[in-house]
């Protein structure tokens, strides 16, 4: 391991942190959700890294059930966004407000 | 070797983060999010993650990315995110968020957590990782394979349904309600 590890732990953070720039600023439901994938990739990264600096291989199992969890948000998550995109012909965050009060 | 492999990675990844955040089409933020996915197989294989490095390239780069581009492609978005400026307050989250997260990353530096301990040619092979997960982790295995389940069948039952609440009668022309 000739790279520290809080190198990796850097880029980690900074790609958290562009994860949840990008879902608080775009409005679009998309890229909101693609860069929840971000922020989910980045503490795979910091898992990963644990893993390794620890010797041991359950860090990278809980990747594992990480990617696991992503596809099954992914899937459901674009259906719903298909769904609403039919019944409202719009995927910004900002125009569904119909749970509002 | 590894430390310039990890400098191009670390350079490509950001690049593709800030493609995702910054860019005005929704094509462009799923080629940037391929980039951060590719960079970080890369640099799972520099942390000696093997089996999740393939993993990553299988089902992230290759199932989930495609699936985005076919979802932009159904949904065919109008690409104008408008250029209505954006509020102050989530900027100014993200920078303060970003100066927690350096915080912590100073702190967890200056403690000396970077001593990794050494490791087998072995680790994070696909047999120690499966036989890890086929043991000590075959409970929440299982649990996984249900998630998966619900997960497809959930998408199945979403999109068979008729559109919910009050579709535009002008696009589907059936006048759904």
């Amino acid at each position: 391991m000739s790279v520290p590890a809080p190198f990796y732990l850097a880029l980690s953070a900074a790609l958290f942190a562009l994860g949840t720039l990008g879902v608080l600023v775009r409005r679009s439901a998309l890229v909101v959700f693609m860069s929840v994938e971000l922020m989910l990739n980045a503490v795979n990264l910091t898992l990963v890294t644990f893993a390794r600096v620890r010797g041991a291989v359950d860090g990278q199992i809980v990747v594992f059930f990480v990617l696991v969890v992503a596809a099954a948000e992914v899937v459901i998550g674009l259906a719903i966004i298909v769904n609403i995109f039919r019944a409202r012909d719009t995927v910004d965050v900002d125009d569904v407000d119909l749970l509002r009060g | 070797m590894e430390r310039v492999l990890f400098a191009v990675t670390a350079v490509l990844a950001l690049a593709g983060g800030v493609g995702v955040v910054a860019s005005r089409e929704p094509v462009h933020s799923v080629l940037g999010l391929l980039l951060v996915l590719m960079s970080l197989a890369v640099d799972f294989l520099l942390l000696g993650a093997q089996f999740i490095a393939v993993l990553q390239v299988i089902i992230y780069a290759g199932a989930i990315v495609v699936l985005f581009v076919f979802i932009i492609m159904l949904l065919n978005v109008r690409t104008g995110e408008g250029a209505r400026t954006p509020r102050v307050v989530p900027p100014a989250l993200g920078i303060a968020l970003s100066a927690v997260f350096a915080g912590l990353l100073v702190a967890a530096a200056a403690s000396g957590a970077g001593q990794a301990a050494s490791v087998g040619a072995d680790f994070g092979t696909v047999q120690q990782v499966g036989r890890a997960l086929f043991t000590a982790y075959a409970l929440p295995f299982e649990a996984a394979s249900i998630v998966l389940i619900v997960g497809m069948i959930g998408a199945v039952a979403l999109s068979k349904r008729p559109a919910p609440w009050g579709a535009p009668p002008d696009r589907r022309g059936e006048g759904r309600r």
